[in-house]
């Protein structure tokens, strides 16, 4: 599928919309998926903080606000520049594609050596759970299972993060060729559903692991 | 017309990158043989151990590990997939009128998760196996159990990719794909039932991937997710699986509706009896699939309030169920019924699901299922609907279709032979399992009262001939595929779009794109195209 307005020559399609449309309804099916995929990591955080309100919000308490927030801002802000990639991608220009793509995936980048820092921190404050767990006290054991949802959490947030930035630099290589035109620009777009996605899990997780129960 | 899809280049290497959904509907086939004749064994040896009250062969820790790989084997990698990855991917991009489905490569993708998800389970089962039952409850399988639950489960949750990749293209592919002229409602029944399956892979499956990898991360860890010691909530891991699990059932089933209802018209050369009824019914069943979950744990500590209402919901699937079987013998009343092997296997499924349906609702009622959880009637229960119900259509769709697959007949007075053999070992295994349920055998022991026996034994000669007689389309197949008659474009003289084309189909499914005029199941204009005079039988062969 390297030029994208015509078909290929084994396509089930009429023409290159009707597999344009087809492809973003399959992207719209697949986070529908993923939604509930996280939904199900949701579902027993909110549980969890609700029927262990004590300890979950000490671990809560444990987390680093500073850079939650500063990584918020920054997805945020990743987000809002790949939206410029999708306009540059329909309007054809493919050079404000690279620069908006390489923006968004820098940030997305700097978002993970954040969290990077963080889960250092973490680590070296023996937050993780086990038998070394910092916090004691009555509560220690659903402290404990706070941290676990909070590493489970991250890190599989982080994986979507590592195949959205991977995703991104594959959409500025195929810019960089010049595959986007006026008339063809659904991959920029197809990206675009799937970075967004990443960062409205994101706007969930930051509430559940770093707010609730913190005041 | 150009060459077949089966020989239009023979090498190994065009099978295993193949984007044809019709290749990729038998490299599934295949492994999905191999995983059923897997599930077959753990049953055999689980009726071997059972025909003796203290146990024959089996140490107790075996027999666990043994149902538990007919569990785990038959539920995911025989009964979730079997129809739609199979039948499914070859026939809806022919039943639309398409070249393939939405996303081809995504489909050949789906096949090599599965494979792999396949190997996983399969180091884990023969690298000692696991004794937690198909359920995976916690905290035995958390904390307590000493088997391989770890690549199992990541195995299983691999497994649902494969699943999801499906689902996804089925989705979209009865959306985009539709030839000119057929709209929705007339799109053959098997179509409906299988979104219906799409819609419950798309959603569904992934609540089971979390829960599964929640419960590697804390068997890998040692973290409390579902671990009373540790803090967690172990009926937690209960509701999270079966909001997957319940659904799953329908995945088992609603696919052998759609094979069911394309068979019954077709043999009984009638128009489905209400259409929309049963079109609507596949939606209806996927629908309220996904808010009866409640009904597995009636005796595992939830509230009443919720048990009433889930069994309350539960009673409402019975509507939908009820109107399909209804609407099969609306449609077989008064038509010019052929007894065919596939149409065997649609009446034999039509009755194993009504009993297997209607001990459900026994199940669905509160104060019986205290008395009839934990028992073989549960076993017997989910069996009628699952071997009964979905293996029968399964079996019944291979024979319908396999003149189309492979282009070749089978023999059918050996096919009418293993079907109804199929009933009657069927019946003979599952049906003596209601009655030791019943009277209070707990499922999931290896030994069991002496009380029990005759019926014990009963079951397991009725599993001896089921095994002969699953064999038997295994040796009459592959006969056929080189001494069979050659099969017509349209043996059955059926409706639908997949028998206006060559079989077996060339690879790009029609010399040009039909066009479709008429309602599904029109045999008035099926004979008018075909100038057939009279409504008549099926070419001999």
């Amino acid at each position: 599928m390297s030029d994208g307005s015509v078909l290929d020559h084994h396509s089930p399609y009429e023409t290159p919309l009707h597999r344009d449309e087809s492809a973003i309804a399959g992207m719209w099916l697949f986070l529908a998926s993923e939604a509930l995929l996280f939904g199900g990591l949701f579902l027993v955080c909110l549980v969890y903080s609700q029927t262990r309100a004590g300890g979950w919000a000490e671990g809560v308490r444990h987390t680093n606000l500073a850079i939650g927030a500063v990584n918020t801002l920054i997805l945020i802000t990743s987000s809002a520049v790949y939206t410029m990639a999708v306009e540059s991608g329909r309007r054809g220009d493919n050079r404000g594609v690279v620069r908006a793509g390489l923006g968004a995936a820098g940030l997305g980048l700097a978002f993970l050596v954040l969290k990077g820092v963080e889960w250092g921190q973490e680590f070296s404050e023996n937050l993780f759970p086990g038998p070394h767990f910092a916090l004691h006290g009555p509560e220690a054991g659903a402290a404990a299972l706070f941290y676990s949802f909070y590493f489970l959490a991250t890190f599989l947030h982080g994986m979507h993060m590592v195949v959205g930035i991977g995703l991104i630099l594959w959409i500025c290589r195929k810019a960089r060729q010049g595959a986007f035109s006026p008339a063809w620009s659904t991959p920029v777009d197809i990206v675009g559903l799937y970075w967004s996605f990443v960062d409205l899990i994101w706007m969930l997780l930051f509430p559940l692991l770093y707010l609730i129960g913190r005041a | 017309m150009s060459e077949s899809y089966l020989w239009q280049d023979g090498t190994l290497r065009s099978w295993l990158l193949t984007r044809d959904h019709k290749r990729i509907a038998l490299l599934y086939l295949g492994s999905i043989t191999v995983f059923f004749a897997l599930g077959s064994v753990g049953a055999a040896l689980i009726r071997l151990q059972l025909l003796e009250p203290t146990g024959t062969i089996l140490s107790d820790a075996t027999y666990n590990r043994m149902f538990t790989m007919h569990g785990v084997v038959m539920v995911w990698l025989f009964l979730v997939p079997s129809i739609p990855v199979t039948l499914g991917n070859f026939l809806v991009p022919l039943m639309l009128g398409a070249r393939d489905l939405a996303f081809p490569r995504l489909n050949l993708l789906s096949w090599y998760l599965f494979v792999a998800s396949g190997l996983l389970v399969l180091y884990g089962l023969f690298r000692g196996g696991l004794e937690t039952g198909w359920t995976f409850y916690t905290p035995l399988s958390s904390d307590y159990s000493e088997g391989r639950v770890l690549p199992v489960v990541l195995g299983i949750f691999l497994n649902g990719f494969s699943s999801i990749a499906t689902g996804v293209n089925f989705i979209v592919s009865i959306h985009q794909l539709r030839a000119p002229g057929m709209t929705w409602y007339r799109l053959p029944l098997m179509l409906w039932a299988l979104y219906a399956t799409s819609v419950i892979l798309v959603l569904a499956t992934p609540v089971l991937g979390m829960t599964l990898l929640l419960l590697a991360f804390e068997r890998l860890f040692r973290v409390g997710v579902f671990d009373p010691t540790l803090g967690g909530d172990p009926l937690l891991f209960q509701q999270m699986f079966w909001f997957y699990s319940h659904p799953a059932v329908y995945i088992m089933i609603l696919p052998g509706m759609g094979v069911v209802s394309e068979i019954v018209s077709t043999f009984c050369r009638k128009p489905v009896f209400g259409y929309r009824f049963v079109a609507w019914s596949s939606i209806s069943i996927a629908a309220i699939g996904f808010i009866v979950w409640g009904h597995h744990m009636f005796v595992a500590g939830e509230s009443l309030y919720s048990a009433i209402v889930f069994s309350m919901f539960s009673f409402f699937v019975s509507v939908p169920s009820a109107i399909k079987v209804f609407n099969w013998l609306g449609t077989m009343h008064g038509g010019s019924i052929r007894l065919d092997a596939p149409m065997l296997y649609a009446m034999g499924f039509i009755g194993l699901f009504t009993v297997g349906g209607l001990t459900g609702l026994f199940l669905a009622s509160l104060a019986a299922d205290v008395h009839l959880t934990q028992t073989y009637f549960v076993v017997a229960h989910f069996h009628y609907i699952m071997v009964g119900g979905m293996v029968s259509a399964y079996f019944g769709g291979l024979h319908y279709w396999w003149p189309k697959i492979t282009g070749r007949m089978y023999p059918e007075i050996w096919g009418r032979l293993a079907a109804a053999l199929i009933f009657f070992g069927f019946n003979l295994t599952f049906f003596p399992q209601f009655i030791l349920g019943f009277e209070g055998m707990p499922r999931r022991y290896a030994t069991y009262p002496a009380q029990f026996q005759i019926l014990n034994v009963l079951s397991s000669a009725g599993a001896g001939i089921l095994a002969v007689a699953y064999v038997m389309p295994l040796v009459y197949f592959g006969w056929s595929l080189f001494r069979g008659a050659r099969a017509p474009d349209n043996p059955w003289g059926a409706t639908g779009l997949e028998w206006r084309t060559s079989s077996p189909p060339p690879t790009e499914n029609f010399a040009e794109t039909p066009v479709v005029t008429t309602d599904a199941y029109d045999y008035g204009d099926l004979d008018a195209r075909t100038g057939v005079a009279d409504a008549g039988g099926p070419h001999h062969v």
